[in-house]
Order: C-alpha cells, then sequence, then structure tokens
C-alpha cells in the first residue's frame, strides 16, 4: 500500500516537472503547494499578504467583475471575472465580509483567457474583490453584492 | 453513485475553447451542524482544480470552503479547435479525487 502511494507521489511530480518543461506553467506556481494560511486567513489583509506576498494592489478599471447586485441566495452566487490585463498569471476572488475572504484563486497558463466564471457562497452583504496579478504586480477591482439569506450555513 | 461526477461542455468558437463545468461535490464549509446531533458536519472540500488542453495544463484553481456545492467552473482557451481533448481533475481536502476528458466539440 505504501508502495503505491510513493508510487503515485510519484507520478503526480513527474507529470507536473513535465508541464513545467513545456513552459506553459510559470515555475512560480508548478510546485504550489495549496496555501493553507491564506484561506484560513481572517483578514483580507493577512490573505492577501499570504497568498501574493503583498496586500498592496492598483485599484484597475481593465477588471470586469460580473455578479449579482442582490444575491437571491448566498449559498450560490454567481461570479464571472475577465480583465484585459496584459500577462495576467493569476486571479483570485475574495469575499470580503466572509468568515475567511479568500473564496478562490486561479493561476493561468499562457493559453488561458483571463476569463474565469463561478459560484460563490456569502454569508452576507459583502464586497466581492477581485485581485489580478500580472507582470508581478497587483491589480484589484471591487464590486459590493447585498446578499439577503446568507450562505455559509454557520 | 452512478452519475458522473465531473461533467464538461467543451465547444470551439472559431480558435477559442470554451469550456463549462460542473463538478459534482457537497462542499462542506464545516460550519453546519447536524440538527439531530448538534455535531459539526466535517469540512470537505475541493482544494485543487486542474485543467489540460491537450494534455498540458492550462488552469490550476484554488478553492477553499467558500466555493458554492456542485461546483461551476467556466474558462476560455486560446488556439484550439474542434477534436481536442479536455481534461479536469480535482482533488479534495479528504483525499478524494475525481477527473473526467471530453473531446471539444
Amino acid at each position: 500500500m505504501k508502495r503505491r502511494v510513493l508510487l503515485q507521489g510519484s507520478m503526480v511530480y513527474g507529470a507536473l516537472g513535465v508541464a513545467a518543461s513545456t513552459g506553459l506553467l510559470a515555475p512560480s506556481f508548478v510546485l504550489a503547494e495549496w496555501p493553507q494560511s491564506s484561506f484560513d486567513a481572517k483578514e483580507l489583509n493577512d490573505a492577501l499578504n499570504s497568498l501574493f506576498g503583498s496586500n498592496d494592489y492598483i485599484t484597475s478599471d481593465k477588471i470586469h467583475i460580473k455578479a449579482p447586485d442582490i444575491a437571491e441566495n448566498g449559498a450560490v452566487v454567481p461570479v464571472t471575472v475577465s480583465t484585459t490585463i496584459k500577462n495576467t498569471e493569476a486571479m483570485a476572488v475574495l469575499v470580503e465580509k466572509n468568515p475567511a475572504p479568500l473564496t478562490a484563486s486561479f493561476d493561468l497558463g499562457k493559453t488561458a483567457q483571463s476569463f474565469i466564471s463561478t459560484r460563490v457562497k456569502m454569508g452576507k452583504t459583502s464586497p466581492v474583490l477581485v485581485i489580478v496579478k500580472a507582470d508581478g504586480k497587483l491589480y484589484g477591482a471591487s464590486k459590493v453584492v447585498k446578499v439577503t439569506i446568507g450562505g455559509c450555513g454557520g | 453513485m452512478a452519475r458522473k461526477s465531473i461533467r464538461i461542455r467543451a465547444k470551439a468558437k472559431r480558435d477559442t475553447i470554451e469550456v463549462k463545468a460542473l463538478l459534482t461535490h457537497s462542499m462542506e464549509t464545516g460550519l453546519r451542524k447536524n440538527r439531530k446531533t448538534g455535531d459539526k458536519i466535517p469540512a470537505h472540500f475541493i482544494k485543487e482544480v486542474n485543467c489540460e488542453h491537450n494534455g498540458k495544463t492550462v488552469l490550476r484553481a484554488k478553492w477553499g470552503v467558500a466555493v458554492s456545492k456542485n461546483p461551476y467552473l467556466s474558462f476560455k482557451i486560446n488556439g484550439g479547435t474542434k477534436g481536442d481533448k479536455i481534461k479536469i481533475s480535482w482533488s479534495d481536502n479528504q483525499g478524494k479525487s475525481a477527473t473526467a476528458e471530453v473531446s471539444v466539440k
């Protein structure tokens, strides 16, 4: 059983190695572990510092957030983020007033468009902050989504 | 359950591939309580999603508990065509994982 786990583990790293050598993944996120402390962070700045090494971002009107003005159901809030900022490496979605703001982060390969659509849980009315990392810099935009029935289940 | 845990729709539009996926997962936050026993239902959520186009990773997502139950994910790839392969894999905090692959239509 241990040998099988060891082989499976080594196969995963082998696959990542191949992906890295083809150049479609920037080295910074090839071996990136799931960022526990970023997802655990209860304060927005702590989450940003943990995930990106900085909480300093430039507000940009080149980031587009499509989300409802009023969410019918806080458990399922559709959020579509896109940006025209060039050389986007990563995008992150943070729901500022959730117990832990960091909701999702996306590392984009070179052929991926800067476009992500997903659905998130919101505990209450909150700004939804989208951070874009491009050329080593952070850009951000925010939209307030009103929530009538909270979706964290707490 | 025989139901597919990852449904993928991948369409080529000119030379862009638009992918829409629906993953089956409870995405438990760990904050909900069992109404009968009062115990907290343990957190069970997808941590990582890997998306490949013809065998090369194009998108890696890292998720926390606040992604909705039965997560929806849509993304777009430049430079693809009908017949290309799209593969999506996920792994969760309890060591479970799943993968599915489709051809672009």
